[in-house]
């Protein structure tokens, strides 16, 4: 699972990454978005990876750490998960802003001269 | 203490939201002069808080007027909220920026855009409780939340300068807070807590092998840090940003750098410190270098600029490089003086910034970048001046022009005001680095420092030149009081920082050496906990 997750971080941040590179304004919200995706991903792991292990207590069974997955990850993922989503609706309505007063959907707000 | 004192603690932070949130209610853009109502009284509040706070923090035994338990548990499980005397410093130049902002922004600026009163009320509870928080993540948080606010206010007033300047601060922004967020999650990774103290006591018992991970992502979290404050090659989005925010928005933005800075200072020194065991002074040669960068290209932005927003936007720059560089020194008498100069640099520039824009008001766009172009290229084709001999200066120009020279002795470090005392603190401070000869970093500080004040006194001075005397068409600006008075007043600050150096200095200094050893720190938060033995995760 871990060689799977670990590919799977490394593909949405190098596509992520390039996509922030790229000079369309769309283009770059979906290279925040993957990213953000990445570092969600990454956030889980640094927790340490488990399988059938829940982050709350059962009833009647506390007591034993190592039957539980760490919850404070998921907590921070939880958080994070929010604050992009609220950021990047932030950003989409920027990026209309600017496409309507400039004319033109490139980051500097002028298409570069050829 | 009293229980109520307990509570002013989160005071920073709930008072703003609560302001923020019953402007909303109360129906946002309809009722403006209520939101400024509200939003002026709710500054004030904050201004006396904060200094309830700081004379708090001062008089209390260790320099930690207290610790806010979020919900009563205990740390290092729940969040904490830490008033010692940087946080309760920090905010007190916070709100004195802010009064002077919202109060400026009476004149007209608050309507030229929708829900100015709100925004700027969440700004600072984001600010607020940046400086508060004593817990990585809850920082981001905060951080978070001061960003959007300055999302909204970067592009109040819009336009399409503002709006590409703002899409390019929000990418750079987001950007850094997903580096943020892997560098909390690979330190959460190796120590296993999020509690800032909590992980200074950790830091010098993480096993070898871990060591690597661990300053890998001290390294990311403060390329995260660095990027806002402006370190040099990650701010070439600031100068654009700032000058095009309105001006009681740049006045605020001034300290949004100095939280990147604040967070540096209490990161580093508090986990990497030279208690830090193996991992002591990581990274101290990147700051002191780094910020060296961001202080040559600030002034080589400062006498580039053909603009006085742009010239105020990279004398942001060689102030967050000046803080960045003398802490980057690691020792307390540098810490100390860089603090200092950070007041005192923070409040000129707030000033500058207000003060350029009633400047401007009577000449008409693009004045700087016609005078410029004709030093460039001679004098040809200038019309015949009139002889204007014996012609009254009016008042409104006369203000103008002292509050203007009162900012640029600031900014450039220029005496009689503080800012020559922040500079003189800081070269005698470097001098007395270490014993034996000065080496030869120490030098191209000094060299630098030295040459940025007077790349900033030249450029200054050619903006006045262009503003007050070669314009002989111009008409006087139609200044208001309450427009002109936050200006007066922050300069007075600054020269009461002057008067009053030596209790100023006196509690800088403590400060200082609070955060050089951070044990009152830690034990204020943890209680009496000591070292516990690492679980070995």
């Amino acid at each position: 699972m871990e060689i799977v997750l670990a590919l799977g971080i490394g593909v949405l941040t190098a596509s992520g990454v390039w996509l922030i590179l790229r000079p369309r304004t769309f283009q770059v919200i979906v290279g925040l978005s993957l990213l953000s995706y990445a570092v969600n991903l990454f956030i889980i792991a640094m927790g340490r990876l488990r399988t059938g292990a829940a982050p709350i207590l059962a009833e009647r069974a506390a007591g034993d750490p190592a039957r539980y997955v760490d919850p404070l990850p998921q907590a921070l993922v939880l958080t994070a998960i929010v604050i992009s989503f609220a950021t990047t609706a932030l950003f989409l309505v920027v990026l209309l802003a600017s496409r309507g007063l400039t004319g033109t959907d490139h980051v500097d707000g002028r298409e570069p001269e050829a | 203490m009293t229980r109520l004192a307990d509570h002013l603690i989160i005071a920073p932070v709930v008072l703003p939201l609560l302001a923020g949130a019953i402007m909303l209610a109360l129906g946002g853009e309809q009722r403006r002069s209520i939101n400024a109502a509200i939003n002026v009284i709710a500054t004030f509040a904050l201004v006396a808080i904060s200094i309830a706070l700081l004379r708090a923090a001062d008089s209390a035994p260790g320099g930690v007027a207290g610790v806010y338990r979020l919900g009563d548990w205990a740390p290092p499980f729940g969040i904490v909220l830490v008033a010692d005397r940087l946080a309760a410093l920090m905010l007190l130049l916070t709100s004195l920026l802010a009064l002077a902002a919202v109060v400026f922004s009476l004149a007209r600026w608050h309507r030229v855009g929708v829900l100015f009163h709100p925004l700027f009320q969440f700004l600072l509870m984001g600010i607020n409780g940046a400086f508060l928080t004593g817990d990585l993540f809850n920082l981001f948080v905060f951080i978070e939340v001061l960003l959007a606010a300055s999302y909204g206010l970067a592009l109040h007033g819009s336009g399409s300068a503002r709006v590409s300047a703002g899409l390019h601060y929000i990418v750079v922004n987001l950007a850094a807070s997903l580096l943020f967020l892997i560098g909390v999650s690979l330190i959460y990774g190796v120590a296993g807590t999020l509690n800032m103290a909590d992980l200074a006591v950790r830091i010098p018992t993480i096993r070898a092998e871990d060591r690597g991970l661990l300053e890998t992502g001290a390294g990311i979290l403060a390329v995260a840090f660095l990027v806002k404050a402006g370190m040099w090659p990650l701010s070439f989005w600031l100068p654009g940003t700032y000058a095009a925010a309105v001006p009681p928005v740049a006045a605020v933005f001034a300290i949004l750098t100095k939280v990147g800075a604040y967070i540096v200072l209490r990161l580093w020194l508090l986990l990497f410190g030279d208690h830090a065991g193996v991992s002591a002074q990581f990274g101290g040669e990147w700051l002191l270098f780094g910020g060296m960068a961001t202080i040559a290209f600030g002034a080589i932005g400062c006498l580039a600029s053909q603009d006085m927003a742009r010239l105020a936007a990279y004398s942001v720059l060689v102030s967050s490089g000046t803080v960045l560089a003398a802490i980057g020194f690691g020792q307390v008498g540098a810490t100390g003086a860089a603090l200092f100069y950070l007041i005192s640099s923070t409040l000129g520039l707030s000033a500058f910034f207000l003060l350029i824009e009633l400047v401007e008001r009577g000449r008409e766009p693009g004045a700087d970048v016609f005078a410029v172009t004709r030093e460039l290229y001679g004098e040809e084709d200038e019309e015949e001046e009139l002889a204007i001999i014996g012609i009254a200066i009016p008042a409104t120009l006369a203000w103008l022009g002292l509050a203007f020279v009162g900012s640029a002795l600031i900014i450039s470090g220029m005496p009689p005001l503080s800012g020559f005392i922040a500079k003189f603190a800081l070269l005698s401070a470097a001098l007395s680095l270490g014993k034996g000869p000065v080496s030869v970093v120490v030098w191209t500080f000094l060299t630098i420092l030295i040459l940025s004040g007077f790349a900033a006194l030249i450029a200054m001075t050619r903006a006045g030149i262009n503003a007050f005397w070669v314009s002989s068409d111009r008409t006087v600006p139609r200044v208001q009081v309450i427009e002109m008075a936050p200006v007066a007043v922050l300069l007075l600050l600054c020269a009461m920082q002057t008067i009053e150096a030596g209790p100023v200095m006196r509690y800088i200094q403590a400060t200082a050496q609070s955060l050089h050893a951070p044990d009152d720190y830690i034990r204020g938060v943890l209680g009496t906990a000591i070292e516990r033995p690492d679980k070995g995760r």
